[in-house]
């Protein structure tokens, strides 16, 4: 196993676990407000200061863990969930109507400047986690199905696949029995970047205070909040951003690593 | 080739003409009347009813998609239900910051990368490989909002070098409107620098397994010759691919820098425009950086097409 990967695991398991524990444990209440307190530095109490109106940082980061985990997740489902089939739908009838259909609506989608239309529709429907989740969800599908199709493609040409349909299976078993499994490991990766562009997407749509409404912590918003407090406070905007970097440098890092250790060509031009 | 370009053409216009129906429709089933909103809840059903036949909100909903588009393709983008003054001038005002920065920022992010990219792939497994890549690494997982917060804390607020934000308009001199753009085009520049820095070494990379490649070493060119004459050239096609997403990518994702350092480009009007209901300025601006993305992406590939021959006959 890589560095990379051993690093990126490291990180990344830190942050759900900071957001698992958050379930049962923080330092502090999260929404619990100490005017008296507000701005403070880190330090020995507040072990990564407090915000402008003192509530506890390390305790809203460990929670603003949960938001950006449970958004990008969902937002990746959506993306595997509609994604993947389309992609082995397109592969299994390449060159059909449908295919075509598929795939110029995927160009499509990619057109869209993601970050306007993802603005567009949380400005739209409402602020909120789960338009957020919706927005960022709906430029994931065309992400998977092409991953998909491009890795589904090639298989259909291999011998085990011809077997297969001498043997009778239908295009959808095939699909499902035999393709599936084999690009896993693309996926698996795939995962991974979606996951990390996922947590940014959020970060980004809480911070012009479309992602998650209050009193739900979310890393984005705390930054939008220390904006105006970076020169008095800097740690408001340090700690938070810095979350986002390690969650999002854990994923990439394990993703790179992963890529490494799943394809066996890469492997063996190692040793 | 004129096959290829009649071909790819086509494929444009549909592109955009399911994109402006995708826009028009998405926009339009939001909820909120723009001239109720304008007036205000306490408005004369009479006086209301003016207003929208004022806007043009009085016709059926196909009727307005046509006149939107027909006005679009003569240079008429509509009038702001907000302002009531014409969108295009709007667009035009603010596209006076936005365009710069964008190029301001690609001009950057290729001066990073180039460099960076080459070098790294020259001494691919050496350390300047390795520090390079770190650092690629790392700039992709910064959020360019935050990276831009972290300019200003330096660079504005303790060292005094540059504003905080705003813009200074092009009529202040050139200079002093650059001035004003540049920590905002670092902000927008260091993700894409990254990512491009990374595609340059890996497409180098690929090139310099190459065949040609030994067979002009075996002609006795020195390995940096051989990677500026024939390398750089082949690597280039992956890169300017990447060079043109970004561009579209630099002009839609301003939008948040714009937040940052208050500048009045094309993000901002969009952010003010959907809080005020004003439809047409939002339709407008997106279907513009949608067509930018579009427009761009086409002349990618036509560049393509004319470089590399394959790419025509395999169409």
């Amino acid at each position: 196993m890589s560095r990379n990967l051993i690093l990126g695991a490291l990180l990344s398991s830190l942050v759900v676990l900071a957001a698992l524990v958050s379930f049962f444990w923080t330092p502090y209440d999260h929404t619990a407000i100490n005017v008296p307190a507000k701005l403070q530095s880190p330090n020995g109490t507040n072990w990564l200061g407090t915000d402008q109106i003192g509530r506890d940082i390390f305790s809203m980061i460990m929670v603003g863990a949960r938001t950006s985990i449970a958004v990008a997740f969902v937002a990746v489902g959506i993306g595997i969930g509609f994604g993947i089939p389309l992609g082995l739908w397109a592969a299994a009838n390449k060159g059909g109507w449908t295919d075509e259909i598929i795939m110029r609506g995927n160009d499509l989608i990619f057109a869209f400047p993601s970050l306007v239309i993802a603005i567009l529709i949380t400005a739209i429907f409402g602020a909120g986690a789960v338009n957020a989740i919706i927005a960022i969800g709906i430029f994931n599908i065309p992400v998977f199905a092409r991953v998909t199709r491009g890795g589904a493609l090639s298989l259909w040409e291999r011998e085990f696949i011809l077997a297969a349909r001498v043997a009778g299976k239908g295009r959808a078993r095939i699909s499902i029995e035999h393709i599936l499994p084999n690009i896993a490991n693309l996926l698996i990766v795939q995962v991974t970047i979606q996951f990390s562009l996922g947590i940014l997407a959020e970060a980004a749509l809480s911070y012009v205070g479309l992602g998650a409404q209050p009193p739900t912590p979310s890393w984005g918003r705390m930054l939008a909040d220390a904006q105006t407090l970076v020169s008095i406070a800097p740690h408001m905007a340090l700690v938070p951003g810095c979350a986002i970097i390690i969650t999002v440098l854990g994923l990439n890092l394990m993703g790179d690593g992963l890529r490494d250790w799943l394809d066996p060509r890469l492997r063996l031009a190692r040793t | 080739m004129l096959r290829y370009t009649l071909k790819r053409l086509i494929s444009l216009i549909i592109s955009l003409a399911v994109t402006s129906l995708v826009i028009f429709f998405v926009i339009e089933i939001a909820p909120g009347d723009p001239a109720s909103l304008m007036l205000g809840v306490n408005a004369q059903p009479d006086t209301l009813a003016a207003l929208r036949a004022e806007l043009g909100l009085d016709v059926p909903k196909w009727q307005r998609y046509l006149n939107w588009v027909g006005g679009m393709l003569v240079g008429d983008f509509g009038t702001s239900y907000q302002y009531r003054t014409p969108v295009a001038e709007m667009i035009g005002n603010r596209l006076w910051v936005s365009l710069p920065l964008a190029l301001y920022a690609l001009a950057l992010s290729t001066l990073i990368a180039f460099p960076a990219g080459i070098f790294a792939a020259a001494r691919r497994g050496g350390p300047g490989d390795v520090a390079i890549m770190s650092a690629t690494q790392l700039g992709v997982a910064i959020p360019n909002f935050w990276f831009a917060m972290m300019l200003v804390l330096i660079f504005a607020i303790n060292l005094r070098w540059f504003s905080a934000g705003g813009f200074a308009g092009w009529d202040n001199g050139f200079f002093a409107a650059m001035k004003s753009l540049t920590l905002p085009a670092i902000a927008l520049a260091m993700p894409q620098a990254a990512i491009l820095a990374r595609v340059m070494r890996s497409a180098l990379l690929d090139v310099l397994s190459e065949d040609y490649m030994r067979t002009a070493r075996a002609k006795g060119l020195s390995a940096r010759r051989a990677l500026w004459r024939h390398g750089l050239r082949n690597a280039m096609i992956p890169v300017l691919t990447i060079l043109g997403l970004q561009f579209s990518f630099l002009l839609a994702g301003g939008i948040i820098i714009e937040q940052v350092f208050f500048l009045p480009g094309l993000g901002r009007l969009i952010f003010q425009s959907i809080s005020a209901r004003d439809l047409i300025v939002v339709e407008s601006v997106t279907m513009l950086l949608v067509f930018a993305v579009i427009v761009v992406n086409f002349a990618v590939d036509l560049a393509y097409a004319a470089v590399d021959p394959r790419l025509r006959q395999r169409s």
